[in-house]
């Protein structure tokens, strides 16, 4: 795949064409994007749709441990978790990831070995981003050798809110290209925007097409450390970025919302959202992806009450 | 002037998680005046429309009452009377509203309606004094054949949802949600279903009382609607059935088995009527709680010879 989609390399010739051509992108009406993702949330979701909604989200879940508390143990139980989630009912599809700092990666590589569930791993001095461009290309070359399967990078927030977006572009391109991998398929690679501290649509806008046009597998909204992350408004803007994206130059890119997402019917918010706007091809785990930890219970506990038909409780599903 | 005035009626709404919500279904159900001790329920005047709860109402009670139950039981038995005291004060304060319902709901004598509402706030008193005694009553130590302190002391059984009584709206609603509360469980409250409007009040009372939201959560409604989701509830722990007849009762009890609920049948099992003037006792407080035993050796008789 050309890391620049050939209908856009004049755009990213200079810091001047990438400007002209990211401000020249139409300007968001938020209003409008703010109702329509609204309205989008009104859907009633039931019975056998509902059920397929809760299998589509846990399948989709990158289930997320990124403390500093974190331990090997605590890794391997995500881990088991993961490929179980629920072990009363081995019906249940396994999440799509887990998500885990880079020194952790080879510890859930080992614990998810042959499972079919990937590793992700952060990189780039998440979540701030605030290092040298080499610490964190050695970050991400840290993951990538301990195997990990995807590489969520955070973008320069500084210097994309300061207009220099060249070298935002550039740091994409280079981590890009530590992503690939000679023994193997390339680690995906996911970007975090963290569009909490974009301020506005329009910046949100313009760092999807940045993010797409620098070759991203993923774009991601926030990395779950800010007040602000994934909300349904954000999403949708996002997806609509994809879609277009697709239109263009036929190169399709997933999404990622994570952060504050904990319950069922947040969940199947979202992906009414990814149906009505991106389509149908979106929607598998391949495409589409949410970052959460909490939310996975919360789906088992809505899963559990539709096979058995009692409402269940905290104490049926893992403390985590 | 006062002619021609127009009416300001009351909408009464539920009390979940200390907020004042409709039902989530949008369902109200018209609530009427009983005309005499004699007559028969939905024979007299309407007086207000009452929320007709879904089990997704039923559903979030819990889930109010759950977040609740923390903070309400680790707080000292102390603090807990002297909320519960506040909730009578309040009660006080705002007794002719609770005699006007309580006469039109039962169909009592302005008079008579007067002894029912006081009787009501003399029980939350009493409940209220129990908090921090029911511990020495229940617990202590246990004497045993060996070197070891042993200790009982009785603990909140969790969330409990309490039918109230269908025919005592005040009284015998008061006398089933004190003793809940007291020993620091949170309850989930499905209101007396033809006469719901005394319980809702309480609501607003319980409100501005200290009380924090989510230990009490009033639903009213069809019982028998309410109550099956809430006795099939995997986090709910213990369930009075006071307000189910027979045959309710006994459905409750098969769906409360699934997760071991702690199930408090009606009395008398008769059908006959309980006489909620009488003295409570204290099965009421005992029936939602459990008790925790600790072993701690004491070492006097150990190989150390330590004294202590």
């Amino acid at each position: 795949m050309p890391t620049t989609a050939p209908a856009f390399s004049d755009a990213t010739a200079s810091d001047s064409a990438l400007r002209r051509f990211l401000h020249g992108l139409p300007g968001v009406d938020a209003v409008g994007l703010e109702a329509r993702a609204a309205s989008l949330g009104t859907r009633s979701i039931k019975t056998t749709a509902k059920a397929y909604a809760i299998d589509l989200a846990i399948s989709m879940i990158d289930l997320t441990t990124l403390e500093g508390a974190d331990t090997p143990g605590k890794v391997r139980a995500l881990a088991a978790k993961a490929v179980h989630p629920d072990p009363t009912d081995r019906t249940t599809p396994r999440t799509a990831a887990v998500c885990v700092y880079p020194d952790m990666a080879a510890t859930a590589v080992a614990a998810l070995a042959g499972s079919g569930v990937k590793v992700a791993s952060v990189a780039t001095a998440f979540p701030a981003g605030r290092a040298a461009l080499d610490v964190k290309l050695a970050d991400v070359r840290d993951a990538v050798a301990a195997g990990a399967d995807e590489i969520d990078m955070v973008i320069d927030r500084g210097a994309f809110l300061s207009g220099r977006y060249l070298k935002v572009y550039e740091e994409i391109l280079a981590v890009k290209a530590e992503c690939a991998r000679a023994d193997g398929p390339d680690a995906r690679l996911k970007v975090i925007f963290e569009t909490g501290e974009l301020s506005t649509y329009d910046n949100i806008r313009r760092a999807s097409w940045l993010g797409m046009l620098a070759g991203a597998d993923f774009i991601k909204t926030s990395t779950g450390k800010v007040a602000t992350n994934a909300t349904p408004a954000n999403t949708l803007l996002m997806l609509e970025a994809v879609r277009d994206f697709r239109a263009q130059t036929g190169v399709q890119i997933g999404v990622k919302p994570a952060g504050g997402i904990r319950t069922s019917k947040d969940a199947v918010k979202f992906l009414v959202l990814v149906n009505e706007t991106a389509g149908e091809d979106w929607l598998d785990n391949h495409w589409f992806r949410f970052g959460a930890s909490s939310l996975l219970n919360d789906l088992l506990m809505q899963r559990q009450k539709l096979s058995t038909g009692r409402y269940s409780g905290p104490d049926y599903v893992t403390v985590d | 002037m006062s002619d021609n005035r127009l009416s300001v009626f009351k909408t009464y709404k539920l009390y979940v998680g200390g907020k004042f919500p409709r039902s989530e279904s949008g369902r109200v159900y018209e609530v009427t005046a009983k005309k005499s001790a004699t007559g028969e329920a939905g024979t007299g005047k309407w007086l207000a429309n009452a929320p007709q709860s879904s089990r997704k109402d039923a559903r979030d009670a819990v889930v109010a009452a759950r977040k609740a139950f923390g903070g309400w039981s680790g707080a000292t038995a102390y603090n807990r009377g002297q909320v519960l005291y506040r909730v009578a004060e309040m009660l006080e304060g705002r007794k002719e509203q609770f005699v006007r319902e309580v006469a039109d709901a039962e169909g009592l004598s302005k008079s008579k309606a007067a002894a029912v509402v006081d009787a009501a706030i003399d029980r939350w008193v009493w409940y209220a004094g129990w908090t921090d005694k029911i511990g020495q009553v229940v617990g202590g130590a246990n004497p045993v054949a060996g070197p070891f302190f042993n200790l009982s002391t009785p603990e909140p059984t969790g969330v409990v949802t309490v039918l109230a009584p269908q025919e005592s709206s005040f009284l015998g609603l008061v006398s089933v949600i004190a003793p809940v509360i007291a020993t620091g469980n949170t309850a989930v409250v499905v209101a007396s279903a033809d006469s719901p409007l005394p319980a809702l009040s309480l609501g607003e009372v319980l409100a501005t009382s200290d009380l924090p939201g989510g230990v009490v959560n009033i639903l009213s409604g069809n019982t028998a609607e309410i109550a099956a989701p809430l006795a099939s509830h995997q986090d709910v722990n213990a369930i009075d059935l006071t307000g189910a007849d027979a045959a309710l009762a006994k459905e409750l009890e098969i769906a409360a088995a699934d997760n071991l609920k702690r199930v408090v049948r009606p009395q008398p099992v008769d059908g006959g009527s309980v006489d909620w003037t009488a003295d409570p006792g204290t099965h009421r407080l005992t029936a939602f709680l459990e008790t925790k035993t600790v072993w701690h050796p004491t070492g006097a008789l150990g190989a150390s010879g330590s004294s202590y």
